[in-house]
């Protein structure tokens, strides 16, 4: 919208004051547990300042990085899907009188185990978290009755989100039209700047909130050799995916290969886990249940995660589980993502993030499926070990 | 069960121990601040754990504790049935055998032979096996010790005339709820939360430890893949696989097939 504007690294942190200011719980990257969370963070000195992770098919580690980058590092297993759907909420809370009818019906509930917030910024978003984040909305919240606690979370949402300058090995989103480069979807795009004795973030912004917002940090004007290295960040990124997808034809060769031999290679070593529907940014299915507390006279309806490699997730009442075997559990969620989806709502369901290709405990790769299967009719060979060490 | 709520008589609940160290009984205790509301809404008729009175049958719930290891318990176990109108297992023990099951990789004859003075007195099944080998279970609660929250759900929704909320989905469903990472893939720490059944919370893994599959396996367990994914040889899979639920069936079946892959190849 407004120039390009630059904000020093030190200068930063006002960002963070600007949002704190306006009621905003920052949400960004920080180190936990040896991986790169997506939790509350106070300031720049919460990011993983000079650190990056180390991702192949089922293995993910962090290490240090040469510099101090602040977002130097890929993807780790949250995505917004955690704030747009969290993974246990109630619907509804009720109380049931002697006579058996319910009263104080509240739908206040917003009781999160971890008590989430309602407005939060979110900073450090990417490229495909941007294009998860509107195909996740697409499901929320465009059909006719959307659930007006998930729609107040969506509106209130501010997007920080920042330039990737390097791919990860399990990266595609460069085939599923989904980055590295961002485009839109933001408040404020950031796009980091170091060597040795400058450490810069190059601000543009995407909205009047962002403007505003970007109006209280200490910033001057882009400098057109500033600009320049900017442009080259994303492009940098895009040279380093190795792993490809090809979206056009994916969806008419799944359909046309619903009894290929290679479902049922994958089901073998499937273990039925739902590691890669948990990771998944755009991955919506919840199962619904009514608990009821040991007097009987409270009841709540329960919202959680759930997932299609759960038998129960298809159940049907007279007929029990319709996909009892692995084979059709992940044909069911393959062909969901890159094909089906698309009927449904008008866009594929992957933006090629690559978290289900890591955090798959035996390192199944959707990509290497569809290339199996004969989806990819282009693209160099890879020869990536599944697993090292 | 029949009355609802309100009605003059609550049900009758009772808790019958088989060969078990107790725990999942003590689970039962470790309600506290719900225990007085369960004591209210249920007429405990037998829980020597918790008293000494005891009401006779029928029974509209009998929690049942313990594997079925010695003939007397196989009788006892049918009588325990005939009075129960519900009849929940509960833990590794009554659902798989439990940790007592290593016996059926074993010679138990050698076992008595080994451990008492005069063996001659000691009568005792080859195998310890699940209450449901021997009568008709209602509902299963796994694990070693059950899971508090599922035993009070459970015991809520038998009060409520509903179905209770239990899934044997993997424990890495309950792991990305509550944002626990990845031990495994982020870490290299061996973990059966893969092929092992959910209701525990992930718990072990949010104190950064693999899971030990205490929940036995999950509905569609593949446990080879992941065998290999962890790296574990032969006696280490064995080991991994025979611990709280060494004879249920897909643990067993896995832990068998790999000690056939340490005897033809030697230790991996």
């Amino acid at each position: 919208m407004t120039d390009d504007r630059v904000i020093a690294r030190e200068d930063l942190d006002a960002l963070f004051d600007a949002l704190h200011r306006c009621g905003y719980t920052v949400v960004g990257p920080t180190v936990r547990d040896s991986t790169i969370r997506l939790a509350e963070i106070a300031g720049t000195r919460d990011l993983p300042a000079g650190v990056t992770d180390e991702q192949e098919a089922g293995r993910y580690r962090l290490a240090q990085r040469e510099d101090a980058a602040l977002f130097g590092f890929n993807l780790g297993p949250d995505s917004l899907k955690r704030w747009q759907l969290p993974p246990d909420r109630t619907v509804w809370r009720a109380r049931r009188k002697p006579d058996g009818e319910l009263t104080d019906f509240s739908t206040d509930a917003r009781s999160g185990p971890a008590g989430m917030p309602d407005r939060i910024a979110y900073i450090g978003a990417r490229a495909c978290e941007l294009h998860a984040r509107a195909i996740l909305e697409r499901v929320l919240l465009g059909g006719n009755h959307p659930d007006p606690e998930l729609r107040e979370r969506a509106d209130a949402l501010i997007v920080i989100a920042v330039q990737c300058g390097e791919a990860g090995p399990t990266c595609f989103c460069a085939s599923m039209g989904a980055g590295p480069k961002v485009t839109s979807g933001y408040d404020i795009l950031l796009t980091e700047l170091l060597d040795a004795d400058h450490h810069v973030f190059i601000a543009a912004t995407g909205s009047v909130r962002g403007e505003e917002l970007l109006a209280e940090v200490p910033t001057r004007r882009a400098g057109s050799e500033e600009l320049a290295a900017a442009r080259a960040t994303p492009a940098r990124a895009a040279e380093q995916i190795q792993r490809k997808l090809d979206a056009d034809w994916v969806k008419e060769l799944l359909y046309a290969h619903l009894e290929h031999p290679e479902w049922e290679s994958v089901a073998q070593r499937c273990l039925t886990c739902g590691n890669c529907t948990m990771v998944c940014p755009t991955c919506f299915c919840t199962s619904v249940e009514d608990v009821t507390d040991l007097t009987g006279e409270q009841v709540e309806r329960r919202q959680q995660w759930d997932s299609c490699f759960a038998v129960d997730h298809s159940y049907m009442h007279g007929g029990g589980p319709a996909r009892q075997s692995a084979r059709s559990r992940y044909r069911q969620w393959m062909t969901h993502k890159l094909a089906s989806w698309d009927d449904q709502f008008g866009t594929s369901g992957c933006v090629g993030c690559g978290r289900c290709i890591t955090w798959c405990p035996v390192g199944i790769d959707i990509t290497e499926e569809a290339q199996a299967i004969g989806a990819v009719t282009h693209g160099p060979a890879r020869a990536t070990p599944a697993k090292e060490d | 069960m029949d009355e609802g709520p309100g009605a003059v008589s609550p049900p009758t609940l009772a808790v019958w121990k088989f060969s078990s160290c107790d725990g999942c009984q003590l689970t039962l205790l470790h309600c506290e601040d719900e225990l007085l509301q369960v004591a209210g809404r249920v007429r405990i008729a037998e829980f020597l754990e918790a008293t000494s009175a005891s009401v006779e049958g029928p029974y509209d719930v009998s929690l049942v504790e313990g594997s079925v290891t010695t003939p007397h318990e196989a009788d006892r176990i049918r009588e325990i049935r005939a009075q129960s109108r519900v009849l929940v297992a509960i833990g590794a023990c009554a659902t798989a055998g439990g940790i007592q099951a290593l016996r059926n990789f074993a010679d138990v004859a050698e076992f008595t032979r080994l451990v008492y003075a005069t063996p001659d007195y000691i009568s005792t099944l080859a195998t310890s096996t699940p209450i449901s080998a021997h009568v008709k279970v209602d509902l299963e609660l796994r694990g070693c010790p059950i899971d508090r929250d599922q035993l009070l759900e459970a015991i809520s929704a038998l009060l409520a005339h509903r179905r209770p909320r239990l899934r044997a989905h993997s424990v890495c469903i309950e792991c990305k709820r509550r944002g626990t990472p990845c031990l495994l893939v982020g870490g290299g720490v061996p973990c059966l939360g893969p092929v092992t059944a959910a209701g525990c919370g992930a718990l072990c893994p949010s104190y950064g430890r693999g899971c030990f599959g205490c929940f036995g396996p999950q509905e569609t367990p593949n446990p080879e893949p992941l065998i290999e994914a962890v790296g574990w040889g032969s006696d280490e899979a064995v080991r991994a696989l025979r611990t709280f639920n060494a004879a249920a069936p897909a643990f067993r079946h896995a832990s068998e097939a790999a000690a056939a892959r340490g005897r033809i190849g030697g230790r991996r």
